[in-house]
């Protein structure tokens, strides 16, 4: 299904105006992480991409042929669970995704123990420990096998060992052949888990570049003040 | 006071005598409003939800009526059902105007607004938070109001018992449609407006005991199942 091609693409909230005129292509392969301040848009961008939000102007699109359904999927940055069990959790979206009710269970249970799980399957939901919430919004999206897996902070609320964890989960769910596009402000993180950095501000898409060239020099003025400021021993 | 103490003491006989008159108007008492509880989540539920998910034209109207509706006077309702059931009335053909039937009919009308109105504003606090999960696992409207109302179940049982104790405590419609006849219509309510009257405070008062008891039961178990799923389901 991929690249997915924006073009002039603007989203304007009660005449605010959150995005301004990015244009870019998401293509298959590198790790994108979408960078920026807060308020920047990368949320916005990102729900754009998905499909959660329509643009007010310009044109959003899938170029690549699908098979069958566009098998996308989004993690949020805080995960919302639904009152069940972990393992009903993952069969609700795989039951909403079309898949039958036997070879969701069986899908499930696979998951939940790829993702270390499997001893709190039938445990509530909501009961679990932040991290394990998280990893399991990301065992629902990546049971549905998506070609594209959207992540929006995954790891914003969570404490350093949750943090590993859920930056270990996404590698591996990578190596399955999953294309990641994640935003973050964390620039470790930005680092570890990105192949090309997309900077935003101020809704404009100011600099894409190999996360090493971004790192070490930064075209813009804006990303370089963003990193300087993010890292003030540099 | 000698009285009251005389007539409490005569009371407690009839309820721990299982005194056949007493248990009949009990029994029929708790039918009709069961009938009329069951009759109105089916209409209620399902409505709450739709308006909590839905996005169409006149919604806030619906909503400011709908709130309006669970201040309806129960003498008003009675009125109204009596005139639709009433032998010349457009329904009067039914033939159920002072059958246990246009009870249930009335005490419908009566509280299916509450559960409407009370699990809409449930369903859409709920429905603020899954709105972009559900979304983005791609729950349409109907899968999404199915999947709120069985999330928010323990905080719609609370509101269930609420529209049971409305209906049960309610005596204008059931004396109009009803007519308080004895061993048809009589339910607690009208049975303890007309002993009083007449000055037979025993049964009167036993009615009265039985009535606040089931109240205050019913807010318990309210209470409880609410805690015990928060602990239970997070």
């Amino acid at each position: 299904m991929l690249p997915l091609v924006l073009h002039q693409v603007w989203f304007a909230v009660n005449g605010r105006t959150i995005i301004n005129g990015v244009s870019m292509e998401i293509e298959e392969g590198p790790r994108t992480v979408i960078l920026g301040a807060n308020g920047a848009g990368k949320s916005v961008l990102m729900r754009l991409c998905h499909g959660l939000l329509s643009p007010t102007a310009g044109s959003i699109e899938w170029r690549g042929p699908a098979n069958g359904r566009r098998r996308q999927a989004m993690v949020f940055q805080r995960p919302v669970m639904l009152r069940r069990s972990a393992l009903a959790n993952i069969v609700y979206g795989l039951r909403l995704a079309g898949v039958s009710e036997r070879e969701s269970e069986m899908r499930a249970r696979d998951v939940l123990e790829a993702v270390g799980l499997e001893r709190v399957a039938g445990r509530p939901a909501r009961v679990l420990s932040g991290g394990e919430q998280q990893r399991l919004a990301l065992a629902r999206a990546w049971a549905l096998g998506p070609e594209v897996l959207f992540l929006d902070e995954p790891t914003a609320n969570l404490d350093p060992g949750a943090t590993r964890d859920v930056e270990t989960l996404i590698d591996q769910i990578r190596a399955g052949g999953t294309k990641i596009v994640m935003t973050t402000h964390n620039l470790g993180q930005a680092r570890r888990l990105g192949d090309e950095i997309l900077f935003l501000s101020r809704g404009q898409l100011v600099e894409r570049a190999p996360v090493d060239r971004f790192f070490s020099k930064p075209a813009s003025a804006e990303a370089d003040a963003f990193i300087k400021g993010e890292l003030p021993w540099n | 006071m000698d009285e009251i103490s005389r007539s409490l003491g005569t009371a407690g006989a009839l309820i721990v005598g299982f005194d056949p008159q007493l248990v009949q108007i009990v029994a029929l008492s708790l039918r009709v409003s069961l009938t009329a509880v069951v009759v109105a989540c089916l209409l209620g539920l399902p409505l709450g939800a739709a308006i909590a998910v839905g996005r169409f034209p006149g919604r806030r109207a619906l909503i400011v009526a709908l709130n309006a509706l669970m201040g309806l006077p129960p003498v008003v309702v009675g009125l109204f059902v009596y005139l639709m059931l009433s032998r010349a009335g457009p329904l009067g053909e039914l033939g159920i105007l002072f059958t246990p039937s246009a009870m249930v009919v009335a005490q419908t009308i009566l509280i299916a607004p509450i559960v409407a109105a009370l699990s809409r504003q449930v369903i859409e606090d709920t429905w603020q938070e899954y709105r972009e999960q559900l979304r983005s696992l791609g729950a349409g409207p109907i899968a999404s109001a199915a999947t709120l109302l069985w999330d928010t179940r323990f905080s719609l049982v609370t509101i269930v018992l609420a529209g049971f104790g409305r209906a049960a405590a309610e005596v204008g419609a059931v004396m109009i449609v009803g007519g308080n006849i004895d061993g048809v219509t009589r339910v607690m309510t009208t049975a303890i407006a007309l002993e009083t009257s007449k000055g037979d405070l025993p049964l009167a008062l036993g009615l009265g005991i039985i009535l606040l008891s089931l109240v205050l039961a019913l807010n318990a178990a309210a209470y409880w199942v609410k805690e015990a799923a928060q602990r239970r389901y997070g």
